[in-house]
């Protein structure tokens, strides 16, 4: 029924466009009808992210599954004295991801509807930032890939510095310096990649066979950049920073899709593209994978700062995503796309947990906090099944996509999963003691006696997102039946290319 | 009706849990108390179908996971083992819930309770109702998630809140050697049904896994990882620490999840996985260890504590040891059937105590109460009756006694048998049995001496106000009595006897005393009179030496506890349990993630890194401070530059061409 409608050119420029109306806009206003424009762009943005929304829905339930290759496939000419085209697809790989984002951003809106500096240029970031996103995830060439990949960091860079805490300078520089070196290590291997093969189309690329010694220097350049993302044990001391001085929003998107990019980015440069290379350096990831599970689980454990608390968490959860995918069996790499996608549920609603006291009380300090329970009994409900959902109890996504990668990794090293398992002990620890304290005991601090319950807002995205924490955890084919055919193309085409480079 | 059991618990908890606002508390009650009512009475029926009549069946709901042979469905299997499992589970939740309408009369958020209570039925039955290992994690851990919800459910409490999250933890770590079991199984198997499974663990071949560069056997390592998780739900020596805990719930609770269902997961697991334990002797052997240290350990804290629910709660401990060393030693059914009888005297026993707490105004310390038989009667008889079942009290070749004295006795006789058949740890069991056994009839008497006995030491106006229950709850003490008298006599032959073959069909062993065996010479079956007298014994002994401390010398005990000595500080305090468990994995992940956090984040990672380039950059030059605010047009300028440089080379490239 899409025909040769450009479904994913849409699902990118319409949020772009969105974003531009709003500033077009506010530039030919005057100031006194600036209340006014920041209304109207609240409503602008939360339309067009629907209707992203919508547009999503509709290109996954067109999706293929059947299908392992690209879908919905567009190709026009740019720069194609250079050989460099626009192109884009989806397949069961990236398609969850730009369901996932578009999900979220409508979510994102609502969170900020009291917002009132600036709303007009923030509501745009948004819409950008969901363009270059979604751009990301439906990038079929090298150059078209990068643009995306790095641009989107400057609208996130403006959510934070610009709507950020009172530290939002320190965490922009860590996050810049961590992500300036990965990228230009990646951007160097990008350009490499094309005097080698002479292409930036990414569908060529896979069929393309690097040398084997030139696999090692590219798999950790794209390595370099994708750690960061992801954040992987040592490189992880942003997100916390990141974290701490965005506002709600922006972490929702920062946990729920920007760490994702750089499991995408695993799956698909490094694996497909470098597999002698993956093979080489997984056990390396498996013990970077396993140090970050437990390490970041006790740091957790310590912290007196709410989102500093859940930032670690994300972290330790990320783990179970490198161990999954670099396990490259079915049941690793597509425990590994379900716990991203629970992730970006779970933790997208974590902070908007979070986001909900602090909007009252302008605080993250655990210890400000205590007997919420009974102030907000609806909120305590909501925060105990995320909490549980986080913990990984099983009847929550949480438990599927630890299960699956832990499954996994127990094919590929049991100690592997001795090592993940133990996280998960200690996941439990800070998360309960966590919820303890804020939410449990009796009241005593004097100025929590104004707290109120939920409005109808919170209300909506803390109950969308609790109900696909539980319905994704009792039935999980809905996301694995997308994810198969393109796993099971991707493991047999990395264990061809391992069986050809064994001989030769 | 299967469906009734399994689904009728969870809608009413949703019900309950989600709409109490709506329809007001007392229909939240009558909704749930109504779901598990019909539930006992459908599992009735269903116990009679699948045990009695033989008709064993699994019901497949929906898909759970599927990728590749890693295929998970939602069951309800059953089975002579689950149809058992459903007739404790459901009748005992009826009667807490029954009993809790007065019970919890005056609590405002009572219907969030009653939501929790049917919420962990529904767990507990899809545990027991599972046809595959990961069907059974579910709800290992939903009744995981209901014990921490209802342990903590007066959230207030510190004390409550603590506890909930130590048996949350506690059983996590049990849960952890669970999970890894189950993706052993899976590793070995390449499936997690029961079936499948079960049917391949003796086709001969032997398998290994290496672990740390140790090779293990495949199906010890598995039995040994499941025996984990079990040691973490049903409370077993050294993951014990939670049980006692968990008293801090609501009795009630205690009742339901924490003497007669929950806690029994663990043996319910074991015998589910008889076939993988059978051909597991070494760690079948260290579950005998385990168990009957257990049951020996769990004696002797239950001598010297003063809550009443503490005592009931180590005398729990105590009698799952018994269950898992009876089924170390392979003798199954008579642990499934201690389970059976223990679960109707046991939760006899917590609601009985509840009645007392609740008739002296939330007083739990039995230093505190004392010649209050009269006040409430019917309590002290039925806390007799518990008492008399839980020691076994019944007469050996009559075949005359209390429930406990069937299942208890015959444990311990087959204890002795197994030894004499040179089972690892054996005799063992059998002489940790027997002490054990004396020390249960010491402290279960002591109890009741202390409790209602002797002259009142609480304060005045609690005994002025001390009154008999409610017949809400004197209705279910009257019910379990009735099971405490009479289920073990009634079940005997089903359960360890001559019909134990027909009635297990399958699902269990029936055991080296059941049909075929029993009293026909095959193993020369007969225990030594002396070893069937030797239980009732040691029984009569501790009620004597209760009554002469507690009754004749009464006051005596307390001296003794004052003037302390190291052996009644090392029983009081629990063997330090909680100091040494406090020291080494409290404090030591405390100071694991101060210096991961302090020292490897803070003064490593980011004082060499980013902190570090910072500071270089600073002493640089000072003009890039004035720059700060503007990291981000570098940033687009650097990424500009990346793509520009791109371009350039890209056009060089194709010029050159």
């Amino acid at each position: 029924m899409l025909g040769q409608l450009p479904i994913l050119s849409a699902l990118t420029f319409l949020p772009a466009l969105g974003a531009i109306a709003i500033l077009v806009l506010r530039a030919m206003m005057r100031a006194e009808d600036r209340p006014a424009l920041d209304r109207n762009a609240r409503g602008v943005a939360l339309f067009v992210t629907l209707f992203v929304f919508a547009l999503s829905i509709l290109l996954v339930v067109e999706f293929d599954t059947a299908q392992p290759g690209f879908q919905f496939v567009e190709q026009a000419d740019w720069l194609t004295a250079l050989g460099i085209n626009y192109r884009m697809g989806v397949d069961g790989l990236s398609v969850l991801f730009v369901l996932l984002t578009a999900f979220l951003m409508p979510i994102c809106i609502l969170a900020s509807w009291k917002l009132e500096k600036r709303v007009a240029d923030y509501m745009a970031a948004f819409l950008l930032l969901e363009a270059l996103v979604i751009g990301i995830f439906c990038a079929l060439d090298l150059v078209l890939f990068y643009i995306f990949f790095e641009g989107s960091l400057i609208p996130m860079f403006l959510i934070i510095g610009v709507w950020g805490g009172a530290n939002r300078i320190y965490a922009a520089f860590k996050f810049f310096l961590y992500t300036f070196l990965g990228s230009v290590l990646m951007l160097v291997a990008m350009i490499y990649m094309f005097v080698v093969s002479g292409t930036t189309d990414i569908t060529v690329l896979l069929e393309h066979e690097f040398l084997r010694d030139a696999q090692t220097w590219l798999w950790l350049a794209f390595f370099a950049s994708f750690a960061v993302k992801m954040p992987m044990w040592p490189v992880h001391t942003w997100l916390p920073d990141a974290h701490v001085e965005a506002p709600t929003a922006g972490s929702v998107i920062l946990a729920g899709i920007l760490l994702k990019l750089g499991g995408y980015g695993f799956l698909r440069f490094s694996i497909p593209m470098f597999p002698d290379a993956s093979a080489f350096f997984a056990p390396m990831v498996m013990v970077l994978s396993v140090i970050a599970i437990i390490y970041t689980s006790l740091v957790a454990f310590r912290q007196t700062d709410i989102k500093k608390l859940i930032a670690y968490s994300s972290v330790a959860h990320m783990g179970f995503v490198t161990m999954g995918i670099f396990t490259m069996n079915a049941l690793g790499v597509q425990g590994a796309i379900f716990q991203m996608i629970s992730h970006g549920v779970i933790s997208g609603a974590l902070f908007l947990c979070v986001g909900v006291i602090y909007d009252r009380f302008h605080t993250r300090d655990i210890a400000f906090y205590g007997g919420l329970v009974h102030k907000m009994p609806v909120y305590a409900a909501f925060f105990a099944l995320f909490t549980m959902a986080n913990v990984g109890l099983p009847g929550t996504s949480g438990f599927v996509g630890e299960i699956m990668t832990m499954m996994g990794a127990f094919e590929y090293d049991p100690r592997v999963a001795f090592g993940a398992a133990f996280g998960v002990i200690v996941s439990a620890v800070y998360m309960l003691t966590l919820y303890k304290k804020v939410v449990f005991g009796e009241l005593t601090n004097p100025k929590l006696e104004t707290a109120t319950d939920l409005d109808w807002r919170e209300w909506i995205n803390l109950g969308v997102l609790a109900f696909l924490a539980i319905w994704l955890g009792f039935f999980t084919t809905p996301i694995t039946d997308i994810t198969t055919a393109s796993v099971e193309a991707l493991i047999s085409q990395y264990q061809g290319a391992l069986a050809a480079s064994a001989n030769p | 009706m299967a469906f009734i059991v399994v689904f009728g618990p969870l809608l009413a908890a949703i019900i309950a849990g989600l709409f109490h606002k709506q329809i007001g508390t007392r229909a939240s009650q009558l909704i749930t108390t109504g779901a598990t009512i019909a539930a006992a009475l459908a599992s009735a029926w269903l116990f009679v179908d699948v045990a009695i009549l033989g008709n064993a069946r699994t019901y497949e709901l929906a898909q759970w996971m599927a990728v590749g042979n890693f295929d998970i469905s939602w069951d309800i299997r059953l089975d002579s083992l689950s149809a058992v499992m459903l007739v404790v589970v459901t009748s005992v939740s009826a009667l807490v819930h029954v009993y809790s309408w007065g019970y919890m009369a005056d609590d405002p958020h009572r219907s969030r309770f009653f939501a929790y209570l049917s919420l962990f039925t529904f767990a507990m039955l899809s545990l027991v109702t599972a046809d595959n290992f990961l069907q059974m994690f579910f709800g290992w851990e939903g009744v995981g998630l209901a014990s921490y919800l209802l342990i903590g459910f007066w959230y207030k409490k510190k004390s409550a809140n603590d506890a909930a999250i130590k048996a949350f933890v506690t059983n996590r770590v049990g849960d952890f050697g669970l999970a890894l079991g189950v993706m052993a199984v899976f590793a070995v198997f390449g499936t997690l049904d029961f079936d499948t499974v079960f049917g391949q663990v003796d086709d001969g071949t032997v398998q290994t896994l290496t672990l740390f560069g140790l090779e293990f056997m495949a199906l010890e390592l598995i039995a040994f990882l499941l025996f984990i998780g079990a040691m973490g739900k049903s409370a077993q020596f050294f993951l014990h620490v939670w049980l006692p805990d968990a008293m801090e719930g609501p009795t009630p609770v205690s009742a339901l999840i924490h003497a007669a269902t929950m806690v029994t997961a663990g043996v319910f697991l074991v015998c589910r996985c008889y076939p993988i334990y059978e051909l597991a002797p070494n760690t079948s052997a260290i579950i005998t260890f385990i168990g009957a240290t257990t049951a020996l350990f769990a004696a002797t804290v239950g001598l010297a504590q003063n809550d009443i629910k503490r005592v009931i709660a180590y005398s729990t401990c105590s009698q799952l040891g018994y269950m898992f060393f009876a089924a170390g030693l392979g003798l199954y059914s008579a642990a499934m059937f201690h389970l059976f009888t223990h679960a109707f005297f046991k939760a006899l026993l917590f609601l009985g105590a509840g009645s007392v707490i609740h008739g002296l105004h939330h007083e739990q310390d039995m230093r505190n109460m004392g010649g209050i038989y009269k006040l409430l009667p019917v309590t002290w008889l039925m806390m007799i009756i518990g008492t008399l079942a839980l020691t076994g009290v019944g007469i050996p070749l009559l075949n005359l006694g209390f429930a406990g004295f069937f299942s208890k006795d015959m444990i311990i006789e087959e204890a002795f048998m197994a030894g004499a058949d040179g089972v690892t740890f054996g005799y063992f069991a059998f002489v940790v049995a027997i002490i054990a056994a004396g020390l249960t009839s010491f402290y279960s008497w002591r109890l009741i001496f202390m409790t209602f006995h002797g002259k009142f030491r609480g304060d005045k106006h609690t005994l002025d106000h001390a009154h008999e229950s409610p017949w809400v709850m004197i209705v279910p003490l009257l019910l379990l009595a009735i099971g405490a008298i009479f289920a073990g006599g009634l079940f005997r032959s089903d359960f360890v006897a001559r019909g134990a073959l027909e009635f297990w069909g399958g699902s269990l062993p029936p055991g080296p005393y059941a049909e075929g065996n029993y009293g026909e010479g095959a193993h020369g079956h007969h225990p030594p009179t002396w070893v069937l007298f030797s239980p009732i014994a040691v029984t009569v002994l501790g009620f004597v030496l209760a009554y002469w401390f507690y009754v004749v010398k009464e006051g005596l005990p307390a001296k003794i506890a004052a003037r302390g000595g190291p052996l009644h500080s090392f029983l009081a305090n629990k063997w330090y349990f909680d100091e040494i468990y406090d020291f080494i994995f409290v404090r030591g992940a405390r100071g694991l993630g101060d210096l991961f956090w302090k020292v490897g984040d803070r003064r490593i990672i980011d004082g060499f890194g980013p902190d570090g380039v910072a500071g270089t950059v600073m002493q640089a030059g000072r003009r890039i401070v004035r720059l700060q605010s503007g990291y981000l047009y570098h940033y687009a300028f650097v990424m500009l530059i990346g793509v520009l440089g791109l371009a350039v080379w890209l056009v060089a490239r194709a010029g050159g061409q």
